[in-house]
């Protein structure tokens, strides 16, 4: 399973340049893996469906509980069949709109990676290695959505939608860790077994609230489903793909996943049911709308997201059922409806439903696999659609609260399925051909073979529901954590479902002879658009370019000394509380041990720093600078320091010689800063000052450490074979680091050279 | 003797931190040069005086007689003392380069990266 997972990443690393060895046949080859995939996942449903999930276990980070941890049972058998079939149409099908496009193999390689995480989101059994594919999807959507990078629209739209569902996801890390904590495992198989402790946790609300932030951002929930329609600018077989089928159904997988872990509480209920319903008919009136045929398809999507996300919400057997049932349902006919959506893009070079009509002479395939597709999302008999809508309708008539209300909301919704429906599937291709911009030819094959094997299963499944059903059995079983068996049929006989459901094709009908009102309706109210959630967006990033500009302002104000005076005030202030928290300064006797003519060298040094701060002539600073330095050297002959002093002289001379040479080209000394400021400098620099003293009393006093001194006063003649153990350590067991010190001397001699010789731009002409 | 260098590691350090808070360019390497004497000064003090004999082993002998100075300080001392003088020979360059570019020693005119 491991492999199963990973071998999408290889392959998408592999697939820019199996493209360019073959451009025409790539899409052909590269869809083998997915068609493979499906077939192993195929392969295991006969287990799964026995209800024995199929576990792989492999320690990562076992220290911090990140485990590479698989876990395969219904629901992700059912998930994973949805990502490897479609993935494998969706790669046929954009080797053929993509064709001549220099940059397909790119696509070829996002849309497997992206197959890939999805897949490992699934499959992952570890939360927190569940959460490393969820990012990936959101960083592999990124890079789809933008694919068109030099437009700026798609670029906007692929930063929002990282920034949402990455924003999101942060969330959801949080919750993860919150849940790991309280549940003392990372394994959600773990964890299942603890949920009735989990929701006792004190921290169970804000977990959950977390988790829910997560799932709603990633599957577009009422008030982040502003992303998805935006995401349109993806090219249409990832739309198809990622935005209706597979990705965004990542945030009802999750809540499906743990809903045994964290549902069945009045928390859980409330806002999913609530969200869900809101985002259901918020979706469903927004996408009635609309004339672009993405977009439009886009909203319906959300729509259906909320009704899958309220079914969660509701959480009974049937809802579950309805939830399972419609999620493939909806899968085949919006990704079939998608792909039709691209064909006639790619066909008749048009988008606006308005100006497409009479299609289907033209596109006769396309158009049988369209109204399938359209017939399937009206809810319409013998097609899964229906079965999806009777469940439905189903699960909220026998919810345990509120039954009208959420029965109503259904009804709107499912009668608004029925009108966009008609407006997506049957307009463009019925009645009197109208001019568009290309002359309508049928797509080639692998533009309508998608399409028309989705449409093809979506009534096969309609017709022959029984093949299906243990696996949905299965994966409603692994929702609810216990046993329930799905029964699905087309003929009930007549009871209320069948009414409801006629209800909402009238609903429907008439919504459709009312769309052209509607739509006048918008034109009139569409500026209230302006008030929406997207607008919320667009405020918080301008806020936050405006956060980040006064703060550089604040902090970066240019002017090195405000900068050098931050950095001496804070190590001031952290240091000193360290050392006065440590025990303050300990005063040994002042003069103990110093000789009087040390004390004379030490005044002297004092004396002289003072005179090159004091000194207005740059000439008496630089020789009181030589002072200090020779002062200094002194000391270290008089503490047993020859090589230091010797060093230090030489240095010393070469300093003073340099500065007086390099003064001849300088300008004059100059006293520009004002008198406060120099006030608040000095006593600045003197509380460094005192910090530094006191710092050396407190190492001199302090206990010390044993030092490795010893080691070389012993070794120096044994092992180096030099008697100056200076000299030893510097060339022979430090020799690395006299390297450094060359090389440093080195560079600093070829910059400075470059600086005072080199002028760039002499010789060429402007 | 230890208080004593404390006394005058803590008046170099101020004396350098001063001159670097200046506008004046020239003023900044001169505190530059100050602060890496008291740098140097405070590793040769910290490590604390044991004995005044240089480490060098005598003729005849194959280790140090204690007491000795101690060594390992100056050798990190001697590596500093080189590293500054490069730093230094380098800042005057970049400095004298600056100059002659914008024409001012000020820092605060020198905010911007466009000339």
């Amino acid at each position: 399973m491991l492999i199963a997972v990973l071998s999408g990443f290889v392959l998408a690393a592999f697939a820019p340049w199996i493209h360019r060895l073959s451009p025409r046949a790539s899409a052909w080859l590269l869809a083998l893996l997915p068609l493979g995939l499906t077939g192993y996942f195929l392969g295991q449903a006969g287990a799964v469906a026995g209800g024995e999930p199929v576990r792989t276990f492999l320690p990562w980070v076992p220290s911090l509980g990140v485990n590479l941890s698989f876990s395969l049972d219904g629901l992700s058998l059912l998930f994973s069949l949805l990502i490897t079939g479609v993935g494998a149409l969706v790669v046929v099908y954009a080797g053929g709109y993509l064709e001549g496009n220099p940059q397909a193999g790119r696509f070829h390689a996002y849309i497997l990676a992206f197959m890939a995480s999805m897949l490992g989101v699934v499959l992952a059994d570890n939360l927190l290695l569940l959460f490393v594919f969820w990012e990936l999807t959101s960083v592999t959507s990124y890079l789809l959505i933008g694919f068109d990078h030099d437009r700026d629209k798609a670029r906007k739209a692929a930063l929002q939608a990282l920034l949402v569902t990455g924003g999101g996801g942060l969330a959801l890390l949080a919750g993860f860790l919150l849940m790991g904590d309280i549940g003392g495992s990372m394994e959600i198989s773990g964890l299942s077994h603890r949920g009735e402790a989990l929701r006792a946790s004190p921290l169970y609300v804000p977990a959950l609230l977390l988790v829910l932030l997560g799932a709603f951002t990633k599957s577009a929930q009422f008030p982040f489903h502003f992303w998805l329609p935006n995401a349109m600018e993806a090219p249409t077989p990832a739309s198809a793909y990622l935005h209706a089928a597979t990705m965004v159904k990542a945030g009802i997988y999750l809540l499906a996943r743990l809903n045994p872990v964290l549902g069945d509480d009045p928390a859980w209920h409330v806002p999913v049911t609530v969200v869900g319903a809101a985002t259901m008919l918020a979706g469903a009136w927004l996408a009635l709308q609309q004339t672009y045929l993405k977009r439009l398809l886009a909203y319906s999507t959300v729509s259906a997201l909320g009704a899958l996300t309220m079914m969660l919400g509701i959480g009974t057997g049937p809802a579950i059922t309805a939830a399972i049932v419609f999620l493939p349902a909806h899968a085949l006919y919006k990704g079939s409806l998608f792909l039709v959506a691209g064909a006639v893009d790619h066909a008749a070079g048009e988008r606006d439903v308005a100006r497409l009509s009479g299609l289907a002479r033209k596109m006769p395939v396309t158009a049988v696999a369209a109204v399938t597709a359209a017939a399937s999302m009206a809810g319409l008999p013998p097609l899964t659609g229906f079965l999806a809508k009777e469940n439905l309708l189903g699960a909220v008539s026998a919810a345990p609260a509120f039954r009208i209300a959420a029965t109503v909301a259904v009804l709107l919704a499912g009668a608004a399925y029925v009108a966009i429906a008609y407006v997506v599937g049957v307009r463009p291709f019925a009645g009197a051909p109208r001019p568009t911009r290309i002359e309508p030819h049928e797509a080639p094959a692998a533009l309508w073979i998608g399409p028309a094997l989705l449409g093809i299963l979506g009534l096969f499944g309609g017709i022959l529901p029984g093949p299906f059903v243990p696996v949905l059995s299965a994966a409603v079983s692994a929702v609810l954590g216990w046993d329930y068996e799905v029964y699905l049929a087309l003929w009930h006989g007549f009871d209320p479902m069948l009414i409801l459901s006629a209800a909402a094709v009238a609903g429907g009908v008439g919504l459709c002879a009312a769309r052209g009102r509607l739509l006048s309706l918008r034109a009139r109210w569409g500026h209230l658009g302006a008030l929406g959630p997207s607008s919320w967006y667009d405020a918080g990033m301008k806020q936050l370019t405006y956060l980040a500009r006064t703060q550089t302002r604040l902090l970066q104000s240019g002017y090195l000394r405000t900068y050098l005076l931050t950095i001496v005030v804070a190590t001031l202030a952290a240091a000193g509380f360290a050392l006065l928290r440590g025990g303050g300064v300990p005063f040994a006797a002042p003069l103990s041990g110093a000789r009087f003519y040390e004390l004379c060298l030490a005044g002297l040094v004092l004396v002289a720093a003072g005179a090159t701060v004091r000194s207005r002539s740059r000439l008496a600073a630089v020789a009181s600078l030589g002072v200090v330095g020779y002062g200094i050297a002194l000391i270290f002959i008089l503490r047993g320091a020859p090589d230091l002093a010797m060093t230090q002289f030489i240095i010393e001379t070469v300093t003073v010689v340099l500065f007086v040479l390099a003064l001849h080209h300088l300008p004059p000394y100059s006293r520009i800063s004002s008198r406060g400021s120099r006030a608040r400098d000095a006593f600045v620099a003197l509380l460094a000052g005192c910090l530094m003293a006191g710092f050396v009393l407190a190492t001199t006093a302090g206990k010390r450490l044993p030092s490795i001194s010893g080691y070389f006063a012993e070794t120096s003649v044994p092992l180096a074979h030099g008697r100056n153990v200076v000299n030893v350590i510097l060339v022979d067991f430090r020799g690395l680091d006299t390297l450094g010190e060359i090389t440093v001397l080195a560079v600093a001699g070829i910059g400075a050279y470059a600086l005072l010789k080199l002028r760039p731009g002499k010789g060429k002409t402007p | 003797m230890e208080t004593v260098l404390a006394v005058v590691v803590g008046g170099l350090y101020a004396a350098g931190i001063y001159l670097m808070l200046r506008r004046s360019l020239v003023k900044l390497l001169f505190g530059l040069a100050l602060m890496s004497h008291a740098a140097n000064l405070l590793i040769f003090t910290a490590a604390g005086f044991h004995g005044e004999a240089p480490p060098l082993v005598p003729e005849g002998s194959r280790a140090l007689l204690p007491p000795y100075a101690d060594p390992l300080p100056q050798a990190l001392i001697l590596t500093a003392i080189v590293i500054s003088f490069a730093v230094l020979a380098f800042g005057l360059a970049l400095f004298r380069r600056a100059y002659s570019e914008v024409g001012t020693d000020d820092l605060d005119q020198m905010k911007a990266t466009d000339t």
